[in-house]
Protein backbone atom coordinates (compact mmCIF):
# COMPACT_ATOMS: atom_id res chain seq x y z
CA UNK A 1 0.00 0.00 0.00
CA UNK A 2 0.91 3.47 -0.34
CA UNK A 3 1.97 5.08 -3.53
CA UNK A 4 3.29 4.15 -6.77
CA UNK A 5 4.98 5.51 -9.46
CA UNK A 6 5.34 3.59 -12.33
CA UNK A 7 7.60 4.83 -15.40
CA UNK A 8 5.32 7.75 -15.46
CA UNK A 9 6.73 10.23 -18.57
CA UNK A 10 5.04 13.69 -19.88
CA UNK A 11 5.98 15.31 -22.56
CA UNK A 12 4.86 19.28 -23.48
CA UNK A 13 5.02 20.22 -27.08
CA UNK A 14 6.97 17.25 -28.22
CA UNK A 15 9.46 18.31 -25.09
CA UNK A 16 10.11 15.86 -22.71
CA UNK A 17 9.12 17.02 -19.30
CA UNK A 18 9.84 13.63 -17.58
CA UNK A 19 10.94 10.02 -18.25
CA UNK A 20 9.94 6.66 -16.95
CA UNK A 21 9.87 8.29 -13.30
CA UNK A 22 9.23 5.59 -10.82
CA UNK A 23 8.53 5.66 -7.16
CA UNK A 24 7.38 3.56 -4.35
CA UNK A 25 6.47 5.64 -0.84
CA UNK A 26 5.09 3.58 2.00
CA UNK A 27 1.53 5.11 3.69
CA UNK A 28 2.41 7.33 6.49
CA UNK A 29 5.65 8.68 5.07
CA UNK A 30 6.67 12.18 4.13
CA UNK A 31 8.46 12.12 0.53
CA UNK A 32 10.88 15.37 -0.62
CA UNK A 33 10.88 15.45 -4.09
CA UNK A 34 14.17 17.46 -4.98
CA UNK A 35 15.83 18.63 -7.89
CA UNK A 36 17.25 21.75 -9.76
CA UNK A 37 14.70 24.67 -10.99
CA UNK A 38 12.99 22.70 -14.21
CA UNK A 39 13.60 19.13 -13.07
CA UNK A 40 10.11 18.83 -13.50
CA UNK A 41 9.35 18.50 -9.56
CA UNK A 42 6.22 20.60 -10.08
CA UNK A 43 4.99 18.55 -13.12
CA UNK A 44 5.16 15.62 -11.60
CA UNK A 45 3.20 16.74 -8.68
CA UNK A 46 0.84 17.79 -11.20
CA UNK A 47 0.54 14.09 -12.87
CA UNK A 48 0.32 12.40 -8.82
CA UNK A 49 -2.46 14.56 -8.37
CA UNK A 50 -4.61 13.52 -11.61
CA UNK A 51 -4.63 17.29 -13.03
CA UNK A 52 -2.75 16.37 -15.69
CA UNK A 53 -2.62 13.00 -17.52
CA UNK A 54 0.86 10.94 -17.83
CA UNK A 55 1.32 10.16 -21.54
CA UNK A 56 2.93 7.14 -20.05
CA UNK A 57 2.77 5.35 -16.54
CA UNK A 58 0.78 5.09 -13.46
CA UNK A 59 0.08 6.55 -10.67
CA UNK A 60 -1.43 3.81 -8.10
CA UNK A 61 -2.60 5.26 -4.49
CA UNK A 62 -3.25 2.13 -2.29
CA UNK A 63 -4.53 -0.20 -5.33
CA UNK A 64 -6.31 2.71 -6.91
CA UNK A 65 -5.01 3.73 -10.00
CA UNK A 66 -5.46 7.63 -10.28
CA UNK A 67 -5.66 8.33 -13.98
CA UNK A 68 -8.69 6.09 -14.04
CA UNK A 69 -11.13 8.32 -11.09
CA UNK A 70 -12.97 11.31 -11.80
CA UNK A 71 -11.92 14.42 -10.82
CA UNK A 72 -13.97 15.18 -8.03
CA UNK A 73 -13.11 11.17 -6.35
CA UNK A 74 -9.42 12.19 -7.00
CA UNK A 75 -9.63 15.39 -5.25
CA UNK A 76 -11.40 13.02 -2.10
CA UNK A 77 -7.95 11.35 -2.19
CA UNK A 78 -5.31 13.32 -2.95
CA UNK A 79 -4.47 17.28 -2.14
CA UNK A 80 -2.37 19.36 -3.94
CA UNK A 81 -1.01 23.10 -2.73
CA UNK A 82 0.61 24.67 -5.05
CA UNK A 83 3.19 27.19 -5.30
CA UNK A 84 2.45 31.05 -4.37
CA UNK A 85 -1.14 30.97 -4.09
CA UNK A 86 -3.27 33.93 -3.82
CA UNK A 87 -7.25 34.33 -3.99
CA UNK A 88 -8.95 36.83 -6.42
CA UNK A 89 -11.41 37.58 -3.53
CA UNK A 90 -11.67 38.97 0.09
CA UNK A 91 -11.82 35.41 1.94
CA UNK A 92 -11.31 34.66 5.20
CA UNK A 93 -8.85 31.87 6.95
CA UNK A 94 -12.14 29.86 7.68
CA UNK A 95 -13.38 30.49 4.26
CA UNK A 96 -10.34 29.42 2.49
CA UNK A 97 -10.33 26.04 4.53
CA UNK A 98 -14.15 25.33 3.60
CA UNK A 99 -13.20 25.51 -0.08
CA UNK A 100 -11.55 21.74 0.73
CA UNK A 101 -15.07 20.63 1.50
CA UNK A 102 -15.84 21.13 -1.87
CA UNK A 103 -14.90 17.25 -3.27
CA UNK A 104 -17.24 16.25 -0.47
CA UNK A 105 -20.29 17.95 -1.04
CA UNK A 106 -22.92 16.30 -2.44
CA UNK A 107 -24.07 16.97 -6.40
CA UNK A 108 -27.22 17.75 -5.29
CA UNK A 109 -27.65 19.62 -2.35
CA UNK A 110 -24.27 20.45 -1.82
CA UNK A 111 -24.79 23.91 -1.92
CA UNK A 112 -26.88 23.77 1.46
CA UNK A 113 -24.72 21.53 3.45
CA UNK A 114 -22.81 23.50 6.41
CA UNK A 115 -22.18 22.61 10.10
CA UNK A 116 -20.82 19.57 9.38
CA UNK A 117 -18.11 21.05 6.52
CA UNK A 118 -17.79 23.95 9.22
CA UNK A 119 -16.51 21.54 11.97
CA UNK A 120 -14.15 19.89 9.80
CA UNK A 121 -12.76 23.11 8.73
CA UNK A 122 -12.45 24.20 12.45
CA UNK A 123 -10.53 20.86 13.32
CA UNK A 124 -8.04 21.21 10.43
CA UNK A 125 -7.30 24.61 11.34
CA UNK A 126 -6.85 23.48 14.78
CA UNK A 127 -4.44 20.30 13.79
CA UNK A 128 -2.15 23.06 11.89
CA UNK A 129 -2.10 25.34 14.99
CA UNK A 130 -4.26 27.77 12.77
CA UNK A 131 -7.63 27.76 15.37
CA UNK A 132 -7.50 31.52 16.14
CA UNK A 133 -7.12 32.58 12.88
CA UNK A 134 -10.41 31.56 12.05
CA UNK A 135 -11.88 34.96 11.48
CA UNK A 136 -8.79 36.55 9.86
CA UNK A 137 -8.82 38.08 6.37
CA UNK A 138 -6.09 35.79 4.41
CA UNK A 139 -4.43 39.07 3.07
CA UNK A 140 -3.57 39.46 6.68
CA UNK A 141 -2.00 37.08 7.37
CA UNK A 142 1.95 36.34 7.64
CA UNK A 143 3.28 33.87 4.61
CA UNK A 144 3.87 31.45 7.31
CA UNK A 145 0.33 31.66 8.77
CA UNK A 146 -1.24 31.46 4.65
CA UNK A 147 0.71 28.45 4.41
CA UNK A 148 -1.12 26.60 7.42
CA UNK A 149 -4.38 28.51 6.41
CA UNK A 150 -3.79 26.20 3.28
CA UNK A 151 -2.54 23.32 4.50
CA UNK A 152 -5.47 23.44 7.08
CA UNK A 153 -7.80 23.76 3.44
CA UNK A 154 -6.20 20.51 2.33
CA UNK A 155 -6.38 18.87 5.18
CA UNK A 156 -10.44 19.61 5.06
CA UNK A 157 -10.27 17.42 1.86
CA UNK A 158 -9.65 14.02 4.27
CA UNK A 159 -7.03 13.16 1.93
CA UNK A 160 -4.69 10.02 1.94
CA UNK A 161 -1.95 11.90 0.16
CA UNK A 162 -0.97 15.34 0.10
CA UNK A 163 1.02 16.93 -2.12
CA UNK A 164 3.30 20.11 -1.65
CA UNK A 165 4.94 22.79 -3.90
CA UNK A 166 7.68 24.63 -2.55
CA UNK A 167 5.60 24.91 0.27
CA UNK A 168 8.54 26.92 2.67
CA UNK A 169 9.07 29.38 -0.37
CA UNK A 170 9.37 32.96 1.14
CA UNK A 171 8.90 31.67 4.89
CA UNK A 172 11.44 32.70 7.55
CA UNK A 173 13.73 29.77 8.70
CA UNK A 174 11.20 29.57 11.90
CA UNK A 175 8.17 29.60 9.56
CA UNK A 176 10.02 26.97 7.57
CA UNK A 177 10.69 24.88 10.55
CA UNK A 178 7.05 24.59 12.22
CA UNK A 179 5.59 24.28 9.00
CA UNK A 180 7.33 21.05 8.06
CA UNK A 181 7.30 20.02 11.77
CA UNK A 182 3.17 20.52 11.44
CA UNK A 183 3.23 18.27 8.02
CA UNK A 184 4.84 15.47 9.60
CA UNK A 185 2.95 15.76 13.04
CA UNK A 186 -0.50 15.54 10.26
CA UNK A 187 0.84 11.69 9.94
CA UNK A 188 -0.21 12.05 6.61
CA UNK A 189 1.44 10.36 3.42
CA UNK A 190 3.12 13.88 1.68
CA UNK A 191 5.12 14.50 -0.88
CA UNK A 192 6.94 17.28 -1.19
CA UNK A 193 9.08 19.45 -3.70
CA UNK A 194 12.04 21.25 -1.87
CA UNK A 195 14.95 23.59 -2.66
CA UNK A 196 16.12 23.01 0.71
CA UNK A 197 18.59 20.14 0.35
CA UNK A 198 18.78 20.08 4.65
CA UNK A 199 15.10 21.04 5.51
CA UNK A 200 14.55 17.79 3.32
CA UNK A 201 17.04 16.07 4.95
CA UNK A 202 15.59 17.01 8.46
CA UNK A 203 12.16 16.58 7.60
CA UNK A 204 11.69 13.65 4.89
CA UNK A 205 11.74 9.85 5.33
CA UNK A 206 12.93 9.45 2.14
CA UNK A 207 14.49 11.61 -1.07
CA UNK A 208 13.32 11.16 -4.63
CA UNK A 209 16.18 13.40 -6.82
CA UNK A 210 15.36 14.60 -10.01
CA UNK A 211 17.12 15.79 -12.25
CA UNK A 212 15.97 16.97 -16.45
CA UNK A 213 13.12 14.28 -16.03
CA UNK A 214 14.84 11.79 -14.77
CA UNK A 215 14.99 10.03 -11.46
CA UNK A 216 18.89 10.25 -10.50
CA UNK A 217 19.04 9.06 -7.11
CA UNK A 218 16.24 7.92 -4.36
CA UNK A 219 16.55 6.23 -0.62
CA UNK A 220 16.86 7.60 2.60
CA UNK A 221 17.96 11.26 2.89
CA UNK A 222 21.76 9.80 4.00
CA UNK A 223 21.70 7.14 0.86
CA UNK A 224 20.69 10.31 -1.71
CA UNK A 225 22.27 13.19 -0.45
CA UNK A 226 25.97 11.96 -0.74
CA UNK A 227 28.79 14.65 -1.75
CA UNK A 228 28.89 12.53 -5.19
CA UNK A 229 25.36 13.09 -6.03
CA UNK A 230 24.89 16.04 -4.98
CA UNK A 231 28.44 17.24 -6.80
CA UNK A 232 26.69 15.67 -10.47
CA UNK A 233 23.20 17.54 -10.01
CA UNK A 234 23.81 20.73 -8.60
CA UNK A 235 27.10 21.43 -9.82
CA UNK A 236 28.53 22.49 -6.58
CA UNK A 237 30.96 21.04 -3.77
CA UNK A 238 29.84 19.93 -0.26
CA UNK A 239 30.72 18.12 2.86
CA UNK A 240 28.07 16.04 4.67
CA UNK A 241 28.02 16.13 8.49
CA UNK A 242 25.66 14.55 11.22
CA UNK A 243 23.20 16.50 12.86
CA UNK A 244 24.52 16.55 16.51
CA UNK A 245 20.75 15.74 17.74
CA UNK A 246 18.88 14.70 15.11
CA UNK A 247 21.58 12.43 13.44
CA UNK A 248 20.21 12.89 9.67
CA UNK A 249 22.57 14.71 7.43
CA UNK A 250 23.63 17.69 7.55
CA UNK A 251 24.80 19.73 3.87
CA UNK A 252 27.71 22.41 4.30
CA UNK A 253 28.41 23.66 0.98
CA UNK A 254 32.04 25.03 -0.40
CA UNK A 255 32.20 28.41 -2.52
CA UNK A 256 31.51 28.18 -6.06
CA UNK A 257 34.85 30.28 -7.49
CA UNK A 258 32.79 32.70 -9.89
CA UNK B 1 -22.06 36.93 8.50
CA UNK B 2 -24.26 34.39 9.90
CA UNK B 3 -27.37 32.65 8.22
CA UNK B 4 -29.67 34.92 10.00
CA UNK B 5 -28.37 37.55 9.18
CA UNK B 6 -27.93 36.79 5.55
CA UNK B 7 -31.38 35.94 4.83
CA UNK B 8 -32.51 39.22 6.82
CA UNK B 9 -30.66 41.03 4.06
CA UNK B 10 -32.07 39.46 1.31
CA UNK B 11 -35.13 39.32 2.71
CA UNK B 12 -35.01 42.68 2.83
CA UNK B 13 -33.94 43.50 -0.45
CA UNK B 14 -36.43 41.33 -2.34
CA UNK B 15 -39.46 43.23 -0.42
CA UNK B 16 -37.56 46.43 -1.52
CA UNK B 17 -37.56 45.66 -4.72
CA UNK B 18 -41.53 44.51 -4.71
CA UNK B 19 -42.21 48.27 -2.94
CA UNK B 20 -39.85 50.26 -5.38
CA UNK B 21 -41.29 48.38 -8.50
CA UNK B 22 -44.96 48.83 -7.40
CA UNK B 23 -43.99 52.80 -6.58
CA UNK B 24 -42.20 53.20 -9.93
CA UNK B 25 -45.50 52.21 -11.91
CA UNK B 26 -47.21 54.49 -10.50
CA UNK B 27 -44.57 57.31 -11.39
CA UNK B 28 -45.04 59.31 -14.65
CA UNK B 29 -46.80 61.88 -16.73
CA UNK B 30 -50.07 60.29 -15.86
CA UNK B 31 -51.43 60.46 -12.28
CA UNK B 32 -51.56 56.43 -11.14
CA UNK B 33 -52.15 55.26 -7.28
CA UNK B 34 -50.58 52.48 -5.68
CA UNK B 35 -53.92 51.09 -5.27
CA UNK B 36 -54.72 51.60 -9.15
CA UNK B 37 -51.87 49.40 -9.50
CA UNK B 38 -52.59 46.53 -7.32
CA UNK B 39 -55.90 46.90 -8.58
CA UNK B 40 -54.60 46.33 -12.71
CA UNK B 41 -52.03 43.60 -11.55
CA UNK B 42 -54.74 41.89 -9.20
CA UNK B 43 -57.52 42.14 -12.22
CA UNK B 44 -54.71 41.00 -14.59
CA UNK B 45 -53.86 37.95 -12.29
CA UNK B 46 -57.37 36.81 -11.67
CA UNK B 47 -57.35 38.26 -7.84
CA UNK B 48 -59.19 41.22 -8.06
CA UNK B 49 -62.78 41.83 -9.95
CA UNK B 50 -63.25 45.48 -9.38
CA UNK B 51 -62.73 46.98 -12.32
CA UNK B 52 -60.27 49.75 -13.05
CA UNK B 53 -60.50 52.60 -15.01
CA UNK B 54 -59.30 51.39 -18.51
CA UNK B 55 -56.67 53.96 -19.84
CA UNK B 56 -55.34 53.47 -15.92
CA UNK B 57 -55.67 49.80 -16.98
CA UNK B 58 -53.72 50.22 -19.92
CA UNK B 59 -51.21 52.42 -18.62
CA UNK B 60 -50.25 50.17 -15.88
CA UNK B 61 -50.47 46.86 -18.13
CA UNK B 62 -49.83 47.50 -21.09
CA UNK B 63 -47.40 49.94 -20.52
CA UNK B 64 -45.34 50.40 -17.19
CA UNK B 65 -45.47 47.52 -15.53
CA UNK B 66 -43.93 45.37 -18.46
CA UNK B 67 -41.13 48.21 -18.93
CA UNK B 68 -40.51 47.92 -14.75
CA UNK B 69 -40.59 44.09 -14.83
CA UNK B 70 -37.71 44.27 -17.66
CA UNK B 71 -35.83 46.65 -16.23
CA UNK B 72 -35.15 44.42 -13.30
CA UNK B 73 -35.10 40.79 -14.84
CA UNK B 74 -31.97 43.00 -17.26
CA UNK B 75 -30.69 44.03 -13.56
CA UNK B 76 -30.71 40.65 -12.72
CA UNK B 77 -29.27 38.87 -15.32
CA UNK B 78 -26.34 41.75 -16.24
CA UNK B 79 -25.22 41.67 -12.34
CA UNK B 80 -25.43 37.60 -12.04
CA UNK B 81 -22.96 37.49 -15.83
CA UNK B 82 -20.83 40.31 -14.16
CA UNK B 83 -20.52 37.86 -10.94
CA UNK B 84 -19.56 34.81 -12.60
CA UNK B 85 -17.37 36.45 -15.17
CA UNK B 86 -15.53 37.84 -12.42
CA UNK B 87 -14.93 34.23 -10.59
CA UNK B 88 -14.38 32.19 -13.31
CA UNK B 89 -11.61 34.51 -15.15
CA UNK B 90 -10.50 35.68 -11.88
CA UNK B 91 -10.85 39.26 -13.20
CA UNK B 92 -12.46 41.83 -10.93
CA UNK B 93 -12.95 44.40 -13.66
CA UNK B 94 -14.82 41.26 -15.77
CA UNK B 95 -18.33 42.26 -16.85
CA UNK B 96 -20.71 41.84 -20.09
CA UNK B 97 -20.43 45.38 -21.05
CA UNK B 98 -16.54 45.81 -20.08
CA UNK B 99 -15.29 42.82 -22.07
CA UNK B 100 -17.05 43.63 -25.23
CA UNK B 101 -20.16 40.77 -24.92
CA UNK B 102 -23.50 43.25 -24.04
CA UNK B 103 -21.49 45.19 -27.87
CA UNK B 104 -21.31 41.81 -29.80
CA UNK B 105 -24.70 40.99 -28.71
CA UNK B 106 -25.72 44.43 -29.99
CA UNK B 107 -24.20 43.69 -33.88
CA UNK B 108 -26.04 40.50 -33.68
CA UNK B 109 -29.21 42.05 -32.46
CA UNK B 110 -29.42 44.41 -34.75
CA UNK B 111 -28.52 42.61 -37.65
CA UNK B 112 -31.80 40.28 -37.32
CA UNK B 113 -33.95 43.90 -36.81
CA UNK B 114 -32.77 45.10 -39.69
CA UNK B 115 -33.07 42.30 -41.71
CA UNK B 116 -36.56 41.95 -40.29
CA UNK B 117 -36.18 38.50 -38.97
CA UNK B 118 -37.30 39.89 -35.55
CA UNK B 119 -38.01 36.35 -33.92
CA UNK B 120 -34.36 35.52 -34.14
CA UNK B 121 -33.60 38.33 -32.07
CA UNK B 122 -32.62 36.48 -28.75
CA UNK B 123 -30.48 33.77 -30.85
CA UNK B 124 -28.75 36.51 -32.92
CA UNK B 125 -27.98 38.38 -29.74
CA UNK B 126 -26.04 35.31 -28.00
CA UNK B 127 -24.22 34.18 -31.02
CA UNK B 128 -22.81 38.09 -31.18
CA UNK B 129 -21.87 37.76 -27.24
CA UNK B 130 -20.26 34.50 -27.70
CA UNK B 131 -18.23 35.97 -30.93
CA UNK B 132 -17.20 38.91 -29.25
CA UNK B 133 -15.85 36.40 -25.81
CA UNK B 134 -14.68 33.97 -27.79
CA UNK B 135 -12.44 37.23 -29.73
CA UNK B 136 -11.75 38.90 -26.72
CA UNK B 137 -10.50 36.42 -24.63
CA UNK B 138 -8.04 35.02 -27.89
CA UNK B 139 -6.68 38.95 -28.53
CA UNK B 140 -5.98 38.83 -24.57
CA UNK B 141 -4.80 35.16 -24.41
CA UNK B 142 -0.63 35.74 -24.88
CA UNK B 143 1.58 32.91 -23.99
CA UNK B 144 -0.98 30.43 -22.25
CA UNK B 145 -2.43 33.42 -19.64
CA UNK B 146 -4.83 36.50 -19.89
CA UNK B 147 -4.49 38.86 -17.19
CA UNK B 148 -7.14 41.11 -15.98
CA UNK B 149 -5.73 44.34 -18.01
CA UNK B 150 -4.85 42.61 -21.28
CA UNK B 151 -9.09 41.22 -20.63
CA UNK B 152 -9.98 44.48 -20.49
CA UNK B 153 -8.21 46.42 -23.25
CA UNK B 154 -9.38 43.10 -25.90
CA UNK B 155 -12.95 43.85 -24.15
CA UNK B 156 -12.24 47.73 -25.37
CA UNK B 157 -11.24 47.03 -28.75
CA UNK B 158 -13.96 44.56 -29.26
CA UNK B 159 -16.58 46.17 -27.75
CA UNK B 160 -15.49 49.67 -30.01
CA UNK B 161 -15.71 47.64 -33.06
CA UNK B 162 -18.60 45.70 -32.25
CA UNK B 163 -20.45 49.45 -31.27
CA UNK B 164 -18.75 50.67 -35.09
CA UNK B 165 -20.32 47.86 -36.41
CA UNK B 166 -23.85 48.63 -35.02
CA UNK B 167 -23.79 52.40 -35.74
CA UNK B 168 -22.60 51.41 -39.68
CA UNK B 169 -25.38 48.43 -39.53
CA UNK B 170 -28.25 51.56 -38.83
CA UNK B 171 -26.82 53.90 -41.00
CA UNK B 172 -26.64 51.46 -44.29
CA UNK B 173 -30.48 50.80 -43.63
CA UNK B 174 -31.15 54.39 -42.27
CA UNK B 175 -34.80 55.20 -42.38
CA UNK B 176 -35.76 57.97 -40.71
CA UNK B 177 -34.61 58.13 -36.98
CA UNK B 178 -31.41 56.11 -36.87
CA UNK B 179 -29.74 58.26 -34.41
CA UNK B 180 -32.35 56.96 -31.46
CA UNK B 181 -31.84 53.48 -32.52
CA UNK B 182 -28.25 53.78 -32.35
CA UNK B 183 -28.41 55.40 -29.42
CA UNK B 184 -30.52 52.91 -28.07
CA UNK B 185 -28.64 49.95 -28.82
CA UNK B 186 -25.20 51.11 -27.82
CA UNK B 187 -26.55 52.88 -24.71
CA UNK B 188 -28.91 50.66 -23.24
CA UNK B 189 -32.81 51.50 -23.15
CA UNK B 190 -35.98 49.40 -21.76
CA UNK B 191 -38.01 52.07 -23.25
CA UNK B 192 -40.03 50.16 -25.58
CA UNK B 193 -40.45 46.50 -23.72
CA UNK B 194 -43.46 44.90 -23.95
CA UNK B 195 -44.60 41.62 -22.41
CA UNK B 196 -42.26 39.87 -25.10
CA UNK B 197 -39.32 41.57 -23.37
CA UNK B 198 -40.60 40.53 -20.48
CA UNK B 199 -40.97 36.59 -21.67
CA UNK B 200 -37.67 37.20 -23.18
CA UNK B 201 -35.66 38.47 -19.88
CA UNK B 202 -37.39 36.21 -17.51
CA UNK B 203 -37.04 32.89 -19.12
CA UNK B 204 -33.20 33.29 -19.93
CA UNK B 205 -32.69 34.77 -16.21
CA UNK B 206 -34.67 31.79 -14.84
CA UNK B 207 -33.32 29.26 -16.93
CA UNK B 208 -29.48 30.64 -17.23
CA UNK B 209 -29.89 31.66 -13.49
CA UNK B 210 -30.81 28.29 -12.04
CA UNK B 211 -27.68 26.52 -13.87
CA UNK B 212 -25.41 29.11 -12.06
CA UNK B 213 -27.32 28.65 -8.97
CA UNK B 214 -26.40 25.17 -9.01
CA UNK B 215 -22.60 25.98 -9.87
CA UNK B 216 -22.21 28.05 -6.72
CA UNK B 217 -19.66 26.07 -4.91
CA UNK B 218 -17.81 25.05 -8.38
CA UNK B 219 -17.65 28.75 -8.71
CA UNK B 220 -16.23 29.05 -5.20
CA UNK B 221 -14.04 26.47 -6.19
CA UNK B 222 -12.18 28.88 -8.66
CA UNK B 223 -10.82 31.13 -6.01
CA UNK B 224 -7.36 30.27 -5.60
CA UNK B 225 -7.24 29.65 -9.68
CA UNK B 226 -6.93 26.68 -12.20
CA UNK B 227 -5.09 24.52 -10.50
CA UNK B 228 -6.52 24.94 -6.73
CA UNK B 229 -9.53 24.45 -8.75
CA UNK B 230 -8.86 21.24 -10.30
CA UNK B 231 -6.85 19.45 -7.15
CA UNK B 232 -10.36 20.52 -5.67
CA UNK B 233 -12.26 18.33 -8.11
CA UNK B 234 -13.40 20.42 -10.67
CA UNK B 235 -13.09 19.81 -14.57
CA UNK B 236 -11.68 23.09 -14.97
CA UNK B 237 -11.95 23.57 -18.71
CA UNK B 238 -15.76 22.53 -18.83
CA UNK B 239 -17.13 24.31 -16.02
CA UNK B 240 -15.46 27.25 -17.49
CA UNK B 241 -16.51 27.48 -20.87
CA UNK B 242 -19.95 25.90 -19.29
CA UNK B 243 -20.27 29.01 -17.46
CA UNK B 244 -18.76 31.37 -20.23
CA UNK B 245 -21.42 30.36 -22.60
CA UNK B 246 -24.18 30.98 -19.94
CA UNK B 247 -22.69 33.98 -19.59
CA UNK B 248 -23.34 34.41 -23.43
CA UNK B 249 -26.45 33.47 -23.37
CA UNK B 250 -27.64 35.54 -20.24
CA UNK B 251 -25.87 38.64 -21.77
CA UNK B 252 -27.68 37.73 -25.64
CA UNK B 253 -30.95 37.85 -23.82
CA UNK B 254 -30.28 41.07 -21.95
CA UNK B 255 -29.51 42.66 -24.91
CA UNK B 256 -32.38 41.72 -26.64
CA UNK B 257 -34.52 43.16 -25.01
CA UNK B 258 -32.45 46.22 -23.77
CA UNK B 259 -29.54 47.13 -25.70
CA UNK B 260 -26.15 47.10 -24.13
CA UNK B 261 -26.23 48.84 -20.42
CA UNK B 262 -22.96 49.16 -18.92
CA UNK B 263 -21.88 49.30 -14.96
CA UNK B 264 -24.77 46.76 -13.38
CA UNK B 265 -22.47 43.59 -14.21
CA UNK B 266 -19.37 45.42 -13.13
CA UNK B 267 -20.19 47.34 -9.82
CA UNK B 268 -22.86 44.79 -8.30
CA UNK B 269 -21.03 42.26 -7.33
CA UNK B 270 -18.06 44.20 -5.59
CA UNK B 271 -20.66 46.07 -4.03
CA UNK B 272 -22.52 42.94 -2.67
CA UNK B 273 -19.49 40.78 -2.07
CA UNK B 274 -19.19 43.41 1.02
CA UNK B 275 -22.41 42.19 2.60
CA UNK B 276 -22.72 38.50 1.41
CA UNK B 277 -19.08 37.57 1.64
CA UNK B 278 -17.15 35.84 -1.26
CA UNK B 279 -19.26 32.51 -1.46
CA UNK B 280 -21.61 32.67 -4.65
CA UNK B 281 -24.04 30.23 -3.13
CA UNK B 282 -24.96 33.65 -0.74
CA UNK B 283 -23.54 36.03 -3.34
CA UNK B 284 -25.58 35.29 -6.78
CA UNK B 285 -29.22 35.59 -5.05
CA UNK B 286 -28.35 38.39 -3.75
CA UNK B 287 -26.82 39.71 -6.38
CA UNK B 288 -29.42 39.15 -8.61
CA UNK B 289 -31.94 40.78 -6.70
CA UNK B 290 -29.64 43.74 -5.46
CA UNK B 291 -29.56 44.16 -9.68
CA UNK B 292 -33.14 44.33 -10.55
CA UNK B 293 -33.46 47.10 -7.37
CA UNK B 294 -30.68 49.17 -9.16
CA UNK B 295 -31.67 48.85 -12.67
CA UNK B 296 -35.78 49.64 -11.77
CA UNK B 297 -34.29 52.89 -10.39
CA UNK B 298 -31.69 53.67 -12.39
CA UNK B 299 -34.91 53.44 -14.91
CA UNK B 300 -37.13 55.45 -13.30
CA UNK B 301 -34.84 58.14 -12.96
CA UNK B 302 -33.91 57.82 -16.75
CA UNK B 303 -37.68 58.42 -17.70
CA UNK B 304 -38.51 61.33 -14.71
CA UNK B 305 -35.44 63.53 -14.45
CA UNK B 306 -35.65 65.08 -17.57
CA UNK B 307 -39.30 64.78 -17.70
CA UNK B 308 -40.86 64.79 -20.66
CA UNK B 309 -37.18 64.19 -22.15
CA UNK B 310 -36.45 60.69 -21.66
CA UNK B 311 -32.90 59.33 -21.20
CA UNK B 312 -30.93 56.01 -22.40
CA UNK B 313 -31.02 54.12 -18.84
CA UNK B 314 -27.54 53.25 -20.10
CA UNK B 315 -26.34 57.06 -19.19
CA UNK B 316 -27.55 56.74 -16.22
CA UNK B 317 -26.07 53.76 -14.62
CA UNK B 318 -22.81 55.12 -16.12
CA UNK B 319 -23.71 58.09 -14.24
CA UNK B 320 -24.11 55.95 -11.10
CA UNK B 321 -21.90 53.55 -11.76
CA UNK B 322 -18.32 55.23 -12.68
CA UNK B 323 -18.25 56.95 -8.94
CA UNK B 324 -18.55 54.02 -7.62
CA UNK B 325 -16.48 52.39 -9.63
CA UNK B 326 -13.80 55.11 -8.49
CA UNK B 327 -14.08 54.35 -5.08
CA UNK B 328 -14.17 50.22 -5.26
CA UNK B 329 -10.24 51.29 -7.05
CA UNK B 330 -8.99 54.22 -4.89
CA UNK B 331 -9.77 51.65 -1.59
CA UNK B 332 -7.38 49.39 -0.18
CA UNK B 333 -8.94 46.35 -0.93
CA UNK B 334 -7.96 46.81 -5.01
CA UNK B 335 -4.57 45.49 -4.28
CA UNK B 336 -6.54 42.33 -5.20
CA UNK B 337 -6.70 43.83 -8.75
CA UNK B 338 -3.48 44.22 -9.37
Amino acid sequence: MGVDLDRLSFAIDGAMILRDVSASLPTGTVTGLLGPNGAGKSTLLRLVAGIDKADAGTVTLDGVTIGSLSRRDAARRIALLEQNAAPSVELTALEVVLLGRIPHRTKLMGSFSGDEDRAVAFDALAAVGAGALADRSWHTLSGGQQQRVQIARAMAQQPSLLLLDEPTNHLDVSAQLSLLGQVRELGVTAIMALHDLNLAAAYCDQIVLLDGGVVVASGTPAEVLTPAIIGTVYGVNCFILEHPRGGHPVIVYSAVSA
Amino acid sequence: MTRARYLGWLVAATTALILVCLIAVTIGPAAVSLAQVAGSIGAHLGLVTEPVPLLIDSIVWQLRLPRVLTAALVGAGLALSGAVMQSVTRNPLADPYLLGLSSGASVGAVCVVILGIGFALPAAAFLGALLALVATLSIARVGGTITPVRAVLAGLAIAQLAGALTSFIIFWAAKGDSYREILNWLLGSVAGATWSSVAIAATAVAVVGTGILWSATRLDAFAFGDTSAASLGINVNRTRWALLGSVALLTGAMVAVSGSIGFVGLILPHLVRGVSGPGHRRLLPLVAVCGALFLVIADTLARTVFDPRELPVGIITAFIGVPVFIVLIKRKKSHLWA
